[in-house]
């Protein structure tokens, strides 16, 4: 028997959208492999996401009762669960709670890990990862051989698709053991209203916005699609904006389903963190600049007369 | 104070990548070490610097590593240890951590710091496990540190922000922009590197780890959906032209 565990998600006391698309993923495996689907959720009160789970073809959830994340228990506790469960494939969120807790957890219980997979299908009884290799100019497939296999997955990755599982719920109380590494304060003023690394729309500028006053230009546009703000290395290098907004090699890494790059080259540094956007719009004076290699649609104009344009049509067929 | 910098050798950014069946073409490929990874060296030097002790620089692959290892040594690390693996599969996170928690533990090291990901895995995995592998502390996307004594104090990078965290050594540290800015080596460190004697340790030295990952094969990226220059008469033409495009086209809002 070949079950699936998937460890969800939640921001806020809200589920994120990337636990549904990892539940619909180990939907897919487990149907290839003949198991069940397992979903496990941390935190208080989350037994009340076990329909939207189910929803999408969890076959049972687990709830675990705990208070704020901290790497180290939370990898105790989803130890724990694949102890007790058993499961031989695993799937986590590749999101920074993702990558803090899941490098403990392959440890602790033995695992092959592959981490930021896009792909994932199943070849001769094995879950076949594939992950962006190389700044994604190339894509690597990759079995685990270990008897449990985990994955991290990239958000938006994959589809969320609906499919009815029992999604019966269970609590459970695995040992959280003691943390190292105490949490004395945190500040979560300085970033995105939508979390960059998960978002399916993001809105980016460059050295092309002139100068941190003219965000707002950008945010018009971000505020009307519900997407995130991000930036090129040249504005976060010019102190324009945080570094957190930052996408590209030494910022983040996105692959939401449309990408709205204003004023900005194309580095290849930047492409190396964007380049798997699946639509990608280019507005930008210069028609030769290398973002319009990779550009969907390329608009060759100035991003003051045109992001506002663009603003004012979506607002009107968006309502 | 010990301290074990992780520096992984990783084709630069630009390097055109040439896909074979189970590896790249390494044929003209410039190696460089993975930007992350030259944070983690710079912090490593800075805690050398206040606290005393030394930098270990560790890096693990074929015999080329060996130029990295000396660029670590330019920048003023006290030793360096190749892991020499020539069949080297660089995403088998599992296996290098193995290797390096185990030299680790034979050095009693007191802060392992590495990048929080190499650019050509972006796997975000290795110093975890490796910390997890001796049982200590870590403290990822780091983008400040202070340590006194053997209490730890630092600043992390977290979704939607920041936290301050506390811990004591020993502990495992993952580097993220904004911790630092890296030192240029000098000449005169460079020309001195080139004599500095490079420690080579095996897998077998290193406990034997297996490896938990196969390798299925590699393949070019994905074809890219073509794309097109829109024409329009003015700013409000662009726009009607792209909601049209990505709300009836691309069906993406």
């Amino acid at each position: 028997m070949s079950n699936v565990l998937i460890v969800g998600e939640l921001k806020n006391g809200e589920l994120k959208k990337i636990s549904k698309e990892i539940t619909s993923a180990g939907r897919k495996i487990a149907d290839a492999l003949g198991g069940k689907v397992t979903a496990l959720l941390i935190g208080s009160g989350v037994e009340k996401f076990a329909g939207d789970l189910g929803a999408v073809g969890a076959d049972s959830i687990v709830t675990v009762n705990a208070g704020d994340f901290n790497a180290e228990t939370w990898a105790n506790l989803v130890a724990g669960v694949i102890q007790d469960k058993k499961p031989s494939v695993v799937l986590v969120p590749h999101t920074s709670q993702g990558k803090d807790y899941s490098p403990r957890v392959a440890v602790k219980v033995g695992a092959g890990i592959v981490a930021d997979a896009v792909g994932l299908s199943v070849d001769g009884g094995k879950v076949v990862a594939k992950k962006p290799i190389y700044s994604g100019k190339a894509y690597g497939n990759f079995k685990i051989t270990s008897d449990v296999a985990i994955f991290t997955v990239r958000p938006n990755s994959q589809e969320v698709v609906q499919k009815a599982g029992a999604g019966a719920t269970e609590a459970a109380s695995p040992s959280a053991g003691d943390a190292k590494v105490k949490i004395v304060s945190s500040d979560l003023s300085g970033g995105n209203k939508v979390q960059l690394a998960e978002a399916s729309i993001i809105v980016s500028g460059g050295r092309g916005i002139k100068g941190p006053e003219n965000w707002p230009v950008l945010q018009g546009l971000a505020d009307v699609l519900g997407a995130a703000l991000g930036a090129s290395r040249a504005a976060v290098d010019a102190g324009w904006i945080s570094h957190s907004h930052q996408v590209g090699q030494t910022g983040k890494t996105v692959s939401p389903n449309c990408y709205i790059a204003c004023g900005i080259s194309g580095a290849i540094q930047h492409l190396a963190g964007m380049g798997s956007s699946k639509y990608i719009v280019a507005i930008n004076k210069d028609g030769d600049a290398p973002i319009f290699k990779v550009a969907t649609y390329g608009v060759v104009g100035d991003l003051f007369e045109v992001v506002p344009a663009l603003t004012d049509e979506f607002k009107k067929v968006l309502g | 104070m010990k301290i074990i910098v992780l520096v992984k050798q990783v084709p630069d950014t630009e390097t055109n990548i040439k896909v074979g069946d189970k590896s790249i073409n390494e044929a003209g490929i410039k190696w460089i070490i993975s930007p992350y990874d030259e944070f983690a060296i710079e912090e490593g030097l800075r805690l050398r610097e206040k606290n005393g002790g030394e930098v270990i620089a560790v890096s693990l692959g074929p015999d080329r590593v060996q130029e990295s290892l000396r660029q670590a040594y330019a920048m003023g690390a006290d030793r360096a240890v190749q892991i020499k693996v020539d069949n080297y599969v660089p995403f088998d996170t599992v296996l290098t951590a193995e290797l390096i928690a185990n030299f680790a533990k034979a050095e009693n090291a007191d802060i392992i710091i590495g990048g929080r990901q190499s650019i050509d895995s972006d796997s975000s995995q290795v110093v975890i496990q490796v910390a997890e592998g001796l049982g200590i502390a870590h403290i990822s996307f780091a983008v400040s540190l202070e340590i006194s004594g053997t209490s730890v104090k630092a600043t992390k990078e977290v979704e939607g922000g920041t936290q301050v965290v506390e811990t004591s050594l020993p502990v495992a540290i993952t580097a993220q922009k904004g911790l630092n800015e890296p030192r240029y080596p000098n000449l005169k460190g460079l020309m001195a590197a080139k004599k500095k004697p490079i420690e080579t340790k095996t897998p077998a030295d290193l406990g034997n780890p297996a490896s938990k990952i196969e390798v299925v094969g590699l393949e070019p990226p994905p074809p890219r959906i073509p794309g097109r220059k829109l024409e329009a008469a003015d700013a409000k033409g662009y726009a009607e032209q792209l909601v049209k495009a990505l709300r009836e086209e691309a069906k993406v809002i």
